[in-house]
């Protein structure tokens, strides 16, 4: 067996007569060796001063697909000038190789994409916008349906699916969100702990952490992470099983996606992110405690005693309510994203960014109409 | 039928095969050789080991026992850049598809040239396409996997596993769940490849019609007896083989067939 790496395809021009050029291929035309001669190939059929070209194939030794190709390609160059392709010399196997990749009608892919003019990119852009839209706000009907539903028969709801969902984005949450929230009060009560000294105020250590961990930091950080941990999750799930028609399954079940997937997620998701808040505030408000022992030098009891003279109900109460909120947000984004999934594996990550993106903006912007619409109302 | 030259070094070799998972032995005491340009079919009841055979003749799993040869090299001899030299000459179309869902037809075809040779984009592009073109999937170079049927995923892998023309093509059940007309100008194109060009091809199917149309030899395995059971032309297995058993299975399928 011959030594397939020393193996080399070589082009000899031959004879130059006034209307057809010679060219002679020698050696092996594989997968192997074609690229280094399959650019000058081309050129050299392409010449235009010799209207038709001869391949002799006589000094062809192996030859491929590869070796096809190139022929194919020959071909199709030498006719788009007016030229003729004619192959001298073919040995029994490249005939029968021709004719198994039917040489005749090798054709390269037709890889253009239609391009659209500028105004219909745009109005095609509107109208999907629209489209998206509309899904959304009809997702959330149907969702604001199914949780009535399942509200109204709390039975029809899947309580075995909706315990695993609660305890993957709740319980196994709690170390991360904790530990979170511990370092967000370490770090706001450390940052601050010059500033107070200066003015004398240490004593409002206490409030500070208090305050900003139970209205604002708390739910906040709780949503986020929640966003990040399971609403990606939610949308990769949903997403994978509509990419692998198992939600179209569920409807020809008879089963309806919102009311099978979505409802326990919510329910899950509005259950835990309460819970996950508390959990993230009283670690914050620990953090704040370890530096006002640690360098402010007050004692524990004196921040402890602080703080309950500072914070009322209406802020933890307040922080409760809006992480409620911000649980039915993420969810519903979460499986809304898995939901509008199509196609390909890869359409199952860009769906979990989404759902990761457009969770904790949601969160933000709810939280901002949240502060606006309290002291608005005059409530909490 | 192929003929091969019973003389020339084998294409593929297997001495002394045992597998086993984790203590379980699936298969023992394997040996056969595969010539060049044959079609060789690996038959026998599903759990009996067939895929375990394929997926160790690939290189995926090392043999408990004995040695594979392809080319006349030992994959687990080999190391380094050998190896991947020697399983560049292999081409797999698994049962499933395993197509890339992320690319389009032409870019899963193409990536195994991509990877392996040094030929333009351009180039790349027309092999890719001449690949879909004989398993009959001119016009779908840009669609995704998950935009064709089953039985184009199944053309689509052996259109890749044809990319880097290789000597030896493994195929998985190619024809499960092809319509018959697919069916059968698949099998021409096997035997084209097999006949014309020398490919040698070892096949997993249960398709009877199939088989006795391309088969050059056929292997049957048992579970019971966790070895060959039967070798040889498989007109002459159905109809003279002492086993009770190997006769059945091709003559009860084969009435399926023709009813
Ligand atoms: N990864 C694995 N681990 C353990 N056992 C396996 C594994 N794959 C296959 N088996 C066992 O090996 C036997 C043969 O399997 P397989 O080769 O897939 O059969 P076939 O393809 O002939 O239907 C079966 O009994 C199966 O349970
Ligand atoms: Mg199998």
């Amino acid at each position: 067996m011959p030594d397939k790496s020393t193996e080399k395809a070589t082009l000899r021009q031959g004879e130059l007569k006034t209307d057809e050029v010679l060219i002679h291929l020698e050696g092996a035309f594989t997968t192997a060796t074609t690229g280094a001669i399959w650019e000058e190939a081309v050129k050299l059929a392409a010449r235009t001063d010799s209207m038709d070209v001869v391949l002799d194939l006589s000094g062809v030794d192996t030859m491929d697909g590869a070796g096809v190709g190139l022929l194919a390609e020959l071909h199709r160059s030498v006719e788009k000038r007016g030229g003729e392709l004619r192959l001298i010399g073919l040995s029994k196997e490249c005939e029968s190789l021709l004719t198994v990749f039917q040489f005749q009608d090798v054709r390269a892919p037709d890889l253009t994409k239609k391009k659209r003019p500028l105004a219909v990119e745009v109005g095609v852009a509107t109208v999907d916008g629209f489209r998206v839209a509309r899904a959304t706000v009809s997702f959330l009907g149907e969702l604001t349906v199914g949780l009535f539903r399942a509200g109204l028969r709390p039975r029809s709801i899947r309580w075995r699916d909706m315990m695993v969902v609660a305890e993957k984005c709740g319980a196994n949450a709690l170390p991360i969100v904790s530990l979170l929230g511990f370092l967000i009060g370490l770090i706001i009560a450390y940052q601050s702990a010059d500033l107070l000294l200066d003015f004398g105020v240490e004593v409002y250590v206490a409030d500070m952490v208090g305050i900003s961990m139970l209205r604002e930091l708390g739910p906040i950080m709780a949503a986020i992470m929640l966003a990040a941990r399971s609403g990606s999750a939610f949308a990769a799930e949903i997403g994978t099983m509509k990419v692998n028609e198992e939600v179209d399954a569920l409807t020809t079940m008879g089963l309806d996606p919102i009311q099978f997937l979505a409802v326990p997620r919510m329910v899950a998701g509005v259950l835990v992110t309460p819970l996950l808040t508390i959990f993230c505030t009283v670690a914050g408000v620990l953090g704040g405690a370890v530096v006002a022992v640690a360098s402010l030098d007050l004692s524990f009891v004196f921040y402890a005693d602080r703080l309950m003279n500072s914070v009322s109900l209406s802020d933890l109460l307040s922080g409760l309510f809006k992480s409620v909120f911000f649980g039915i947000l993420i969810a519903a984004v979460g499986c809304q994203m898995g939901l509008r999934t199509k196609g390909s594996p890869s359409a199952v990550g860009d769906s979990a960014t989404s759902a990761v993106v457009a969770g904790i903006m949601l969160v933000i912007v709810a939280d901002g109409v949240f502060a606006v619409l309290f002291s608005f109302l005059g409530i909490f | 039928m192929t003929s091969h030259d019973e003389n020339a070094e084998p294409m593929i070799s297997v001495e002394g095969f045992r597998a086993a998972y984790e203590g379980n032995v699936v298969l023992e005491n394997v040996n056969f050789n595969v010539g060049k340009g044959e079609v060789f079919v690996i038959l026998g009841g599903s759990g009996c080991g067939k895929s375990t055979l394929l997926k160790h003749m690939i290189g995926l799993y090392r043999p408990d026992a004995g040695v594979i040869r392809l080319f006349g090299e030992d994959l687990w001899a080999a190391t380094g850049s050998d190896r991947r030299r020697l399983l560049r000459k292999i081409g797999v179309a698994y049962q499933s598809g395993a197509l890339f869902g992320s690319m389009d037809l032409l870019s899963n075809t193409r990536l195994p040239l991509e990877e392996s040779t040094d030929l333009p984009m351009s180039a790349m592009n027309l092999i890719a396409a001449m690949k879909l073109r004989i398993v009959g999937l001119s016009g779908f170079e840009g669609h995704y996997p998950n935009e064709i049927s089953g039985g184009m995923k199944k053309r689509a892998a052996l259109a890749r596993a044809l990319a880097l023309d290789p000597g030896i093509v493994f195929l998985d059940e190619p024809s499960a769940g092809l319509d018959p007309i697919t069916s059968a100008s698949l099998d021409q194109l096997i035997l084209r490849l097999a006949e014309s060009l020398s490919v040698t091809f070892v096949i997993v199917t249960h398709e009877l019609a199939s088989i006795f149309t391309i088969a050059s030899r056929v292997i049957m395995l048992d579970k019971q007896r966790k070895t060959i059971v039967a070798e040889g032309d498989p007109r002459k297995l159905r109809d003279e083989s002492q086993d009770e058993w190997v006769r059945s299975f091709f003559q009860r399928k084969e009435a399926e067939v023709v009813e």
